[in-house]
C-alpha cells in the first residue's frame, strides 16, 4: 500500500518530492513517482500537493470492534493462591459487564499449573466463565510464557476489555500484551466506567470536572479509565476508541469484591497452551519471600502510619505499640523508607501501596502529594503533627496539632473507653 | 565490537514541586524544575558501573521529548555517558506509551545502523509524571527481547553474556538469570546514582538530535493521532472538605475528643 499519484493532475511542480519525509517521491521527467518500498503511508504529501494529484493511501484496516465481546479479568495467582486484586476485579468486571449489556459476561482467566481449584473461587466472587490455561511451564509467572498464552487466548476469544491487577506481575505482563496486540493500555486505574451516565455521576461526586458537555443518554459503552497522573495532582480519564481489547491495570485495594456466593458455578473453558520450554528466555533460580512479616496494608481496617516527624527510626516502636493496641497495621511515608527507618513494604503512597482503611492515623506525616494520593480515600483520616500548617491537615477528618509522643499514648489509654466517652458526651 | 548499552531516559517535571492552585484547581507548573526521572537515573548508574568495570563498553542515553530535554541528556553525559540521543519532532508529540515505544524502537534501529548492535537496554521502571511503567516492556516487545522489570540487584558476568538480577516482588524477590541482549527496568533500591563530574562536564560530549525523518519511523505509528489511547477528560480531584482540629488543655482531653469523634463516625 502506498499513496497514488494521479498522473493527469500532476503538473510536475516537485513540491511533493521536497516534502516527503522518507524520500519516497522522485521526479521522472514531468511526473512525480512514488517508490512503494519507501512510502510509509504517512500521507504528508497529500495535503502539500496544490493540484490534488495525490490520492491518500488507503486507511489501515479498521479493527472490527463488534467482533470483541465480554470482560476478562487476569485472575493472578501465586503458588496456587488467588491475589486479592483478582477478586476485586471480578467484582468490578461484573458491574461493568452488566452496564455494557445484559449478555456481556465477566470471565476470569486463570494461568498456572495445578490450579483447577481456583475456578470455584472465581465463580463464587462473580465470574460467569473461567478460561483455564495450565501447563507445567506456566507454574510461575514468566513474561515470555504468560504473554504467549494470553495472546493466544485473546486472538481466539476476542474479549472487549481485559483487566489486570497493577501488581509487580500485572505491570510487567499487561504492557507486553498490549504491545503484542497493538492496542491501548491504561496503567494504575483507580476508577472505571463504561456508561456515560455513571461516569457523570462519579465526576460530579468526586471531581471538579465540568460534566455539562457529556451526554448522559449516550450509547457509548467504551471503557473510561480514570487514573492519577503527576503524582496524584491531576486525574485523567483515558479511552481506547479504535483498538481492541481495551486494557487496564487497576491498583489493588481500590475496587470492591462481591460478597461470595457459596456453590456458584459457571462454564470452564480449557485452553491448550501452545508453549515450549524454548519460548522462555529467563530462568527463575529462586523465589525468596521476605523474612519480614507480610504487611497487608490493603486489607487493613486501621493503619497507623509514621512519618519524618517521628524523629528517628526508633519512633516506629511507638507506632508499632499503637498499631497493636488499635488492631492496626504499621504504615509509613516515603521519607522514612528512604531514610532506611522501615522496610518499603510499609510504604503508603503513589509509589507505595494505595490504602483505604476505615481509620488512617497519620503520625508526624506532613502530607506530600504522593502520600496523599495513596491514602486520601480512607474513610476517616486522623492527623497528628506539630506543624499546624502541614498539608495533611487539609485532608484530615480529625486534626491534632501537637507532639505525637504525648498524644499517641493518651489515645492508647482512651481507646477502650470510646463507647463510654461517646455516651457521656451525648447525654 | 563494543558492548552497547542503551539507557532509556525521560525528562520529567519534579512532581514533588508541583502545587495546585486552590482558586482554579489547576496545576501550577511555573518554576517547577525539570529533572532526569528518578528510576532512569538508577538505570544510568547501572550502565555506568558496567562501563567503569569493563573495557569497550559504550553507554548511550536515548530520550524522546521537546528540544529542552537536551539539558537532561547533558546531565547524563556529565555523569559519564558517552552520548545522548534525543528524538524530537512535532510528529511524535502527544504519543501514548504504544506510540512512544514505536518511536524509541525506530530510534534504536537507527542507532544500530550508525553505531552497531545493542547488547543491553536499561530503563527506569516508570516515570514520575505518568507512572505507567509501560514503555520499557513495550520496547522489549518490539525487539522481541526478554525483559525483567523491578530490578533491585544486578550482576553481569565477566564475558558480559549473562545477567543475574533480583526482581522485586511485593513480598520478597525473585532471583532471575537472563542472557544479553535483554531489557531491564530499574528501581531506586538498585543503587545510589553518582553526581556529575568535571571530566564529564568538560569532556567530549555528543548530543544528537534526530527527527522523525532521521529515524525513518512510520508516521502512522507515532504521535497523538496514532495513539490507541486518548485523554477523554482531565481534571483535578475534588478537594476533601477540611475536617475538625481537636483542641484541649491536655493531650488526654484531646484524645477523649478524638474517641468521641471516631465513635460518632461509626468507625470504631
Amino acid at each position: 500500500m502506498a499513496i497514488k499519484i494521479i498522473n493527469d493532475k500532476c503538473k510536475g511542480c516537485t513540491i511533493c518530492t521536497k516534502n516527503c519525509p522518507f524520500d519516497a517521491l522522485t521526479m521522472e521527467g514531468k511526473l512525480a513517482v512514488c517508490d512503494e518500498a519507501k512510502c510509509t503511508n504517512c500521507n504528508a504529501c497529500v495535503a502539500k500537493c496544490p493540484f490534488e494529484a495525490i490520492e491518500a493511501a488507503p486507511e489501515q484496516e479498521e479493527v472490527d470492534l463488534s467482533a470483541y465481546k465480554h470482560i476478562w479479568v487476569f485472575a493472578e495467582q501465586r503458588e496456587g493462591k488467588l491475589m486479592n486484586v483478582a477478586l476485586e476485579l471480578i467484582g468490578e468486571g461484573r458491574k461493568l459487564a452488566k452496564d455494557i449489556s445484559e449478555d456481556t459476561e465477566v470471565c476470569a482467566v486463570l494461568i498456572g499449573d495445578g490450579i483447577d481449584h481456583l475456578a470455584q473461587e472465581c465463580f463464587e466472587y462473580g465470574a460467569e466463565k473461567v478460561y483455564m490455561i495450565q501447563d507445567p511451564l506456566l507454574k510461575n509467572y514468566t513474561t515470555d510464557a504468560y504473554t504467549k498464552v494470553m495472546k493466544q487466548a485473546i486472538d481466539e476469544y476476542k474479549p472487549e476489555i481485559v483487566l489486570y491487577g497493577a501488581t509487580h506481575i500485572g505491570r510487567d505482563f499487561a504492557p507486553r500484551i498490549a504491545a503484542r496486540c497493538n492496542t491501548g493500555l491504561t496503567a494504575d486505574c483507580t476508577h472505571l466506567d463504561v456508561n456515560i451516565a455513571k461516569y457523570i455521576e462519579f465526576a460530579k461526586k468526586e471531581t471538579t470536572l465540568d460534566t455539562s458537555t457529556l451526554d448522559p443518554n449516550s450509547s457509548d459503552t467504551g471503557i473510561k479509565q480514570t487514573r492519577p497522573a503527576f503524582g496524584g495532582n491531576l486525574m485523567a480519564t483515558i479511552i481506547c476508541p479504535r483498538t481492541r481489547p481495551q486494557m487496564s491495570t487497576v491498583r489493588p485495594g481500590v475496587m470492591q469484591k462481591r460478597e461470595p456466593e457459596k456453590g456458584a458455578t459457571g462454564e470452564i473453558v480449557t485452553i491448550k497452551p501452545e508453549i515450549k520450554a524454548e519460548d522462555i528466555h529467563i530462568t527463575i533460580k529462586n523465589i525468596v519471600k521476605s523474612a519480614k512479616e507480610l504487611v497487608s496494608l490493603t486489607d487493613a481496617d486501621i493503619i497507623c502510619s509514621g512519618g519524618r516527624g517521628l524523629g528517628d527510626a526508633s519512633g516506629f516502636e511507638l507506632i508499632e505499640k499503637f498499631a497493636k493496641k488499635v488492631g492496626g497495621v504499621v504504615g509509613s511515608s516515603r521519607a522514612c523508607v528512604d531514610a532506611g527507618w522501615i522496610d518499603h513494604s510499609h510504604q503508603v503512597g503513589q509509589t507505595g501501596t494505595t490504602v483505604k482503611p476505615k481509620i488512617y492515623f497519620a503520625c508526624g506525616i506532613s502530607g506530600a502529594i504522593q502520600h496523599l494520593a495513596g491514602m486520601q480515600t480512607s474513610d476517616i483520616i486522623v492527623a497528628i503533627n506539630k506543624d499546624a500548617d502541614a498539608p495533611i491537615f487539609e485532608v484530615a477528618d480529625f486534626g491534632i496539632v501537637g507532639d505525637l509522643y504525648k498524644v499517641i499514648p493518651e489515645i492508647m489509654k482512651e481507646w477502650d473507653n470510646a463507647e463510654a466517652l461517646f455516651d457521656a458526651a451525648n447525654k | 565490537m563494543a558492548f552497547n548499552i542503551i539507557v532509556c531516559a525521560k525528562q520529567v517535571p519534579d512532581t514533588n514541586e508541583i502545587r495546585i492552585n486552590p482558586e482554579t484547581g489547576t496545576l501550577i507548573r511555573d518554576g517547577v524544575p525539570s529533572i532526569l526521572n528518578n528510576d532512569d537515573n538508577n538505570a544510568l548508574e547501572t550502565a555506568l558501573e558496567i562501563k567503569d568495570k569493563y573495557d569497550d563498553v559504550v553507554v548511550s542515553v536515548i530520550s524522546m521529548g521537546p528540544p529542552q530535554a537536551q539539558d537532561m541528556l547533558f546531565e547524563c553525559v556529565a555523569k559519564g555517558a558517552d552520548r545522548g540521543i534525543l528524538i524530537s519532532d512535532r510528529a511524535v508529540g502527544g504519543s501514548d506509551t504504544w506510540a512512544t515505544s514505536n518511536a524509541i524502537e525506530a530510534g534504536i534501529k537507527k542507532f544500530e545502523k550508525e553505531f552497531g548492535k545493542v547488547n543491553l537496554i536499561l530503563a527506569g521502571r516508570q516515570a514520575i509524571d505518568g507512572d505507567t511503567a509501560q514503555v520499557g516492556p513495550q520496547i522489549a516487545e518490539k525487539f522481541g527481547l526478554p525483559q525483567v522489570t523491578y530490578v533491585e540487584e544486578f550482576k553481569i558476568s565477566d564475558d558480559l553474556k549473562t545477567v543475574n538480577v533480583h526482581r522485586q516482588m511485593e513480598d520478597g524477590y525473585e532471583e532471575i538469570e537472563v542472557k544479553t541482549p535483554c531489557m531491564l527496568t530499574c528501581i531506586k533500591e538498585l543503587n545510589d546514582p553518582r553526581y556529575m563530574n568535571m571530566k564529564g562536564i568538560f569532556g567530549e560530549k555528543e548530543i544528537i538530535i534526530w527527527n522523525a525523518k532521521d529515524i525513518e519511523v512510520d508516521l502512522n505509528k507515532v504521535g497523538l493521532e496514532a495513539s490507541p489511547t486518548n485523554v477523554f477528560r482531565s481534571f483535578t480531584p475534588a478537594p476533601k472538605g477540611k475536617g475538625e482540629i481537636l483542641e484541649g488543655d491536655t493531650e488526654n482531653q484531646i484524645a477523649q475528643k478524638l474517641m468521641i469523634g471516631l465513635k460518632g463516625k461509626h468507625v470504631i
